[in-house]
């Protein structure tokens, strides 16, 4: 009875916080509140017995993905006139669309019956995990039947790192910097010249 | 959780969705904005897969929970490079100045 109390007052500050954070004027309060978003649709996920996600969600979302969005907020020099001085243009059926949809989305799901019937066990089922906790279980299903999914994810961040990167790398030409390669390819034959001459000798100081 | 159902659940989840949406088509300030409401709704989508998993006793949903989890983290690092390029170029970000591609 506690549990289901407090997923409805996870739930309804998760969606004022949502609202705030989609509506506010501030794009700071903006990432503030999705952070706190994220923080209580981690608490509905333990709610849920997800433990592994929960943490996960904050360690990667809100010490990660946040704060990124924070810190470009105060990179960018957004100023707050822009938000009356733009066009609003089909702003009314863009609402009206919305909550329509919000509405049906809401009757649908409320009236939908028999959703959870799930007659055959299928072997990724809680039952097989009983004895393990939520993290254990997620990775014994991750590394052995979604290992194919694993590797490409792994492969989408490695392909968005290197997209980050050259996106946003400007080459510095003010700069002095150290030519390494030019460096380790000089040799004694292509830079040190050696010079034989013959001794000058001025007769005129011989012979005073 | 006892009285809690599946489709209370459901219903938190189309709620937060349809918010994000209404965010993303009515915000006509900065494109940051609209990666907001793109995480939002990602976010809904990851407690949708949560809730079929818990509801249903199967561990597959939570499994793509954290591919959506790492793709949404992709997403939001390589948005945010081409917001920087684009504020970098144009000097600002606002939605309604993305528009050079209108002839």
């Amino acid at each position: 009875m506690f549990l289901d109390f407090l997923f409805y007052v996870f739930a309804t500050i998760l969606l004022m916080s949502a609202f705030f954070a989609l509506f506010a004027t501030n794009p700071v309060i903006n990432v503030l509140f999705l952070i706190l978003a994220m923080f209580y649709s981690a608490g509905i996920f333990i709610l849920l017995k997800a433990e592994y996600l929960a943490f996960s969600l904050i360690i990667i979302y809100v010490g990660a993905v946040a704060v990124l969005f924070l810190f470009v907020v105060m990179m960018l020099n957004i100023t707050k006139k822009s938000f009356k001085e733009s066009i609003q243009q089909f702003k009314t059926p863009l609402f009206l669309f919305g909550i329509l949809l919000m509405v049906e989305l809401v009757l649908l799901f409320l009236k939908a019956k028999n959703v959870m019937h799930h007659d055959e066990l299928s072997h990724l089922a809680f039952e097989s995990f009983d004895s393990v906790t939520n993290a254990h279980a997620i990775g014994q299903v991750l590394y052995t039947q979604y290992f194919l999914g694993f590797q490409l994810v792994g492969l989408v961040l490695f392909v968005a790192i290197i997209g980050a990167i050259v996106l946003v790398y400007e080459k510095r030409t003010k700069v002095k910097k150290q030519n390494i390669t030019k460096q380790l390819l000089r040799t004694k034959k292509n830079s040190l010249q050696i010079v034989k001459f013959a001794p000058i000798v001025k007769k005129e100081e011989s012979e005073s | 959780m006892k009285t809690v159902t599946l489709n209370h659940c459901l219903v938190l989840n189309g709620i937060l969705f349809t918010l994000g949406l209404l965010g993303a088509l009515l915000n006509k300030r900065h494109l940051l904005m609209v990666l907001i409401a793109v995480e939002v709704m990602l976010l809904a989508v990851n407690l949708n897969m949560v809730s079929f998993s818990y509801f249903l006793k199967d561990y597959a949903g939570q499994v793509f929970t954290v591919f959506i989890l790492t793709v949404a983290a992709a997403e939001a690092a390589i948005g945010l490079a081409i917001l920087m390029l684009y504020f970098k170029n144009h000097g600002t970000i606002e939605v309604s100045s993305a528009t050079t591609l209108k002839g």
